[in-house]
């Protein structure tokens, strides 16, 4: 069982959660060219290893935070509230 | 070019073997040291590559192929998988292509001169409401008009057809009926992979255990080869068969995909006596179950349903999954689960696989397969193998083209959206 830290409610079960991905994605501008939509849209990093990814506490607060995690380790690294880096 | 004795298997060679007790059996591959160059490398040894290999030597002539593989062979998803084999897809761009896969099946075990023991006892989708069946019933006839065999049946039928599966009313999805693949069924997972194996090496094919790929060179966009922990290899032409790990050996060549890894959990029970004599699927829970030839039941269910490299999942998924399971089938109760596994998912972004070309020249790519690489193997490999070796796809992998995500020819069976652990 991941302890997903949710910035508001602390430590708590993920099946509290609802997980979303990417959270290091960002939305192009409507006039941005369609190579940027297609990459915002479809394609990722992926890493093997710190991952930022959103998760939202359906079964809590219901707010949604970035959360840092290893992806191969499963390591729950830190939690932040939605803000630009 | 060295071979391998390759040795037919028969009941003759059983005989020869069996009165010198076993003690002359050939192996049935060499282990052979990376040469420098070869003109074609896969990068990944599990049964896509191995495929591809093969038909690639058998159907296209190509001498000197190399299969580098990390692990050892078949030991990632073809060794985690559920090993169910079926070819109920709706749209044309997957439908054609899993039916010749299917169809590469059936000749399988005499094609390779190894038993698969691939067991055609049916593939059963239960539908828990009206409006399933009647999403059904378009997927049925989509496929007979693709000229693939499906069978609405009523819960009558599937009683009968499966008499341990609680149909009452009373259960928390009751069964409204079904849409059964007969063809389809299941494969023995590992035999696949050592029989490809066998044949690729029989044909010549270097395939290399314990060689990590570390970086792949690239020079004016046109790829000439790879860096391994077992030294440098050239090649003017390199495939990526890495299932989980596409991401990773895509971004060695400065690629980015439209793929997410994800864990997947399986488990079996304890051995039981035959009562489960089909494949049986449900959607409401999203679990699949049948049960091996060596007793025991076998099943999966959902993504743990975060990004994960590891081979590994979670307690809750694996609670869920055996929840569902015994919705469906309430005399298992008693049963204990002996192992759970998980494996890594090239989850693709519209949920059908990807063999086609990468921008760069001489590369190309076979991924993306989500739940569904290992009925897709032998198909994989005969178009993959197509595409190597004339740089462009066959018709029947037209459609699984990388571009599509650019240019909107997605294939989306669910029409879910581009969430990678949608579908």
């Amino acid at each position: 069982m991941l302890l997903i830290p949710c910035p508001w409610c602390g430590k708590r079960a993920q099946t509290e959660f609802t997980y979303r991905g990417d959270a290091t994605v960002e939305r192009p501008d409507l006039a941005d060219s369609d190579s940027q939509w297609y990459d915002y849209v479809y394609t990722r990093d992926n890493p093997r290893g710190e991952h930022t990814e959103w998760w939202h506490h359906t079964g809590g607060c219901r707010k949604w935070f970035k959360v840092r995690r290893n992806t191969w380790t499963h390591e729950v690294i830190s939690s932040e509230p939605p803000v630009r880096d | 070019m060295a071979k391998s004795p390759f040795k037919r298997y028969s009941g003759f060679s059983l005989l020869r073997n069996a009165l010198s007790n076993h003690r002359r059996w050939p192996r049935a591959w060499r282990d052979p040291e990376p040469r420098k160059s070869y003109d074609v490398i896969i990068v990944g040894a599990g049964g896509h590559g191995l495929a591809t290999a093969y038909y690639l030597a058998k159907l296209h002539g190509v001498k000197n192929i190399a299969v580098l593989e990390k692990g050892w062979l078949g030991g990632g998803n073809t060794g985690r998988n559920t090993t169910i084999v079926r070819s109920n897809y709706m749209l044309d761009g997957n439908a054609n292509f899993y039916e010749h896969s299917l169809k590469l099946w059936e000749g399988l075990s005499k094609e390779l001169n190894y038993n698969v023991m691939f067991s055609q006892r049916g593939v059963l989708n239960l539908a828990h409401s009206d409006s399933e069946m009647e999403s059904f019933a378009i997927r049925g006839n989509a496929m007979r008009l693709n000229g693939i065999d499906a069978e609405l049946l009523l819960p009558d039928q599937i009683r009968q057809m499966v008499p341990h599966l609680d149909c009452s009313q009373s259960t928390r999805y009751p069964i409204f009926g079904g849409l059964l693949q007969e063809r389809g069924g299941t494969a023995r997972h590992d035999a696949v992979a050592w029989g490809y194996a066998r044949g690729a090496d029989a044909l010549g094919v270097d395939i290399i255990q314990n060689c990590e790929v570390s970086g792949i060179r690239v020079k004016d966009n046109r790829v000439v080869g790879v860096d391994t922990n077992r030294g440098s290899i050239d090649a003017p032409k390199v495939g990526l068969a890495v299932a989980g790990n596409s991401g990773r050996l895509a971004a060695m060549a400065g690629l980015k995909l439209p793929i997410e890894s994800h864990v997947l959990q399986a488990m079996v029970t304890e051995p039981l006596k035959p009562i489960i004599h089909t494949v049986v699927t449900s959607g409401a829970s999203h679990v699949y179950i049948n049960q091996t030839d060596k007793g025991e039941v076998l099943f999966g269910g959902d993504l743990d349903l975060y990004n994960s490299y590891a081979q590994r999942g979670n307690l809750p998924r694996i609670e869920y999954v055996v929840q569902s399971v015994l919705t469906l089938f309430p005399c298992l109760r008693r049963v204990r689960l002996m192992r759970t596994w998980g494996g890594v998912m090239d989850m693709s972004m519209d949920g059908s696989p990807i063999i086609g070309k990468l921008p760069i020249d001489g590369m190309y790519f076979n991924g993306g397969w989500c739940y569904g690489g290992f009925k897709a193997t032998p198909g994989s490999g005969w178009c993959f193998a197509h595409t190597i070796a004339n740089d462009e796809p066959h018709e029947l992998n037209k459609a699984l083209s990388l571009e599509r995500f650019e240019t909107g020819a997605l294939l989306d069976e669910k029409g879910s959206g581009a969430f990678a652990f949608s579908h």
